[in-house]
Order: structure tokens, then sequence, then C-alpha cells
């Protein structure tokens, strides 16, 4: 008995101990608390949403059955990051990637101006004013970017604006996409 | 300066202009009583994307209009709460309900108050018999 309690007394600072990994753990490497969609892997939701500026059609779920990857970007004039990502998608559009995009919310004279500040990146903008394709789309914010597939099968997300080292990820997805695996 | 002043304000305001108004049903109550007393317990357990802490009818981000939005329009075309519930699992994983169900991940939550307590009533029977 005596033996025990001597052992007991040592059950505290192992707590104590045990604590202090849990905290360390959580410091340094933090739980990832990204809202990521269910549906990757799954086809888009089907939708079709009216134009959102002047002068570029609308974007329905059809568009994204021709054949050929493509990136659905979920933006809008009011997000800020989405000024960040603005030179990346440009980027990709240059190397040949043909981008689509919903405006969250948003309106079209704000499109235009965002647009001829920050470049115009995309083939087709859809109006999306009650967030219900976001919705439909497992998105939790904007930006975000979809890599969708000539199937109309949604092959990657990616949350939040695309960095400068994003790029390279984008595009790799796109060719698996492309070549179907 | 009292133009590039008014500049840099436009240039701020701007982006509070491009805002749409809220949904439709994102701040009204559906008319039928029944339907929206359902639509209200549902709301109060669909967190906010945005705003992880809260459930969509406790906050005021954009988005969670929306989704309170979405809700009502789907109680008033006649789905059941659970349906509405599984729409959004399917899109956003058990993450968007604050109900968690029980799986993989989540069992140690079920079990670990059971354990506690199986732990006490043993610790207090030892503690008991000694005296």
């Amino acid at each position: 008995m005596v033996g025990v309690k001597r052992w007991l007394v040592w059950l505290p600072l192992c707590a104590f101990g045990i604590i202090v990994v849990v905290v360390m753990w959580g410091l340094y490497l933090p739980a990832d608390r990204t809202v990521y969609s269910a549906m990757a892997g799954k086809p888009l939701p089907a939708f079709n949403l009216p134009p959102a500026v002047a002068g570029k059609p609308g974007l329905s779920d059809r568009d994204f059955r021709q054949g050929k990857p493509r990136l659905l970007n979920v933006f809008a004039s009011w997000c800020i990051p989405c000024i960040a990502e603005a030179p990346q998608l440009l980027t990709l559009k240059a190397a040949g990637v043909a981008i689509d995009a919903v405006a969250i919310r948003d309106t079209g004279p704000a499109i235009t101006a965002f647009l001829r500040r920050n470049g115009d990146p995309y083939a087709r903008i859809g109006d999306d004013a009650t967030s219900r394709l976001q919705l439909a789309l497992g998105s939790s914010g904007v930006p975000e970017t979809f890599v969708v597939d000539g199937q109309g099968v949604i092959r990657m997300q990616h949350v939040g604006d695309i960095r400068a080292e994003d790029v390279a990820k984008l595009q790799q997805a796109l060719a698996e996409a492309e070549r179907g695996e | 300066m009292t133009r590039r002043v008014l500049v840099a304000l436009a240039l701020v305001a701007a982006p509070v202009a491009a805002q749409r108004p809220p949904a439709a049903l994102a701040y009204t109550q559906l008319r039928n009583p029944a339907q929206e007393a359902e639509a209200r317990a549902l709301m109060e357990t669909l967190r906010c994307l945005v705003c992880q802490g809260q459930s969509i009818a406790d906050s005021d981000a954009d988005m969670a209009g929306d989704m309170r939005a979405l809700v009502r329009q789907r109680i008033a075309g006649g789905e059941r709460p659970e349906q509405v519930r599984q729409w959004l699992i399917a899109r956003y994983g058990d993450y968007v309900t604050f109900d968690p169900p029980v799986g993989g991940t989540t069992w140690p939550l079920w079990l670990a108050p059971i354990v506690l307590l199986g732990v006490g009533v043993l610790i207090a029977r030892i503690s008991f018999r000694r005296r």
C-alpha cells in the first residue's frame, strides 16, 4: 500500500505533463479549420444563372460538360482576397485555362468596375444574388475555385485566394482531369 | 484635396454599395406559423459557416441570411426539416450541423461522459468501503 502511494505522488505531475504536451501540440500544429466542400468527386449540381454583366453570357452546369476541364471561380467584387488572386487567374488564363465565374451577392456595375481594375480572366459570369449556387456547391466563402472536368464532375476545390504557389497545383489538377485520372 | 478625399471615400464605400439586399426570406418569417416554427428549430441547429460559433438563426452574416432563406424556402416547399439538414450535410459534411451523428471521429464525444460516470461510481464505491 505504501509503495502504491509513493507512486501516486507522481500522478499530478504526469497529468500536468500531458496537458503541456496537448497545449504545445495545439500551438505548433493548429488544426485545419478550413471548411471543405463535400462535393469533390461529385457532379456539379444543376443550375442556370443569368448573366452578371452586360456582354458576357451567364452560366449553367451544361457549360461544364463540353469535354474540356474548366475552372469555376466563386468571387465577388466586394471581396478583398479576390483582388489578391486576380493576377494568378490572369496567369492561368494566359496559360490557356478556361475560367468561368459565379458572382456572389453582387451587382453588374460593381463587377464591371472590378474587372476593369483587376483584369478579366472570365469567359462567363453567372449572377448568384442569394448564394443559391454557392450553397449548392458546398462553398463557404469567397474566393473559392473548383476544378471541373469535361464531364461536369468536381475534381478539386481550392479554398481561399489563389497564391502564386497554388498555380502549379491547379494546373496539375486540370491536366489530370483532362487525362481522366 | 477635397476631391481626392471624395474619391478615396467613394472607393471605400463602393464595396458596400455593391452588395445586394438580403434574400427575401432571410429576415422574414413564413406565413404558416407551423412551418416557421419548424424552420426556426432547424436553423438553431445549423452552423453558420463564416461565423463558426453561431447558428444561422443567431448570425447577421450575409451568408447566414442566405442559408435562412434557403431553409425557409425548402420548408415552405414541403420538405421535412431532416431532408433539408441532409441536403446541407451532403454539401458541407457533418460540420454544418451542431448535433453530430455518432461516427468514426465523434464516438469519444458520446462515450466519454458514460466512461467518466463509471469511473466516478467506482471511486465512490472504493472510498465508501474504506470507511
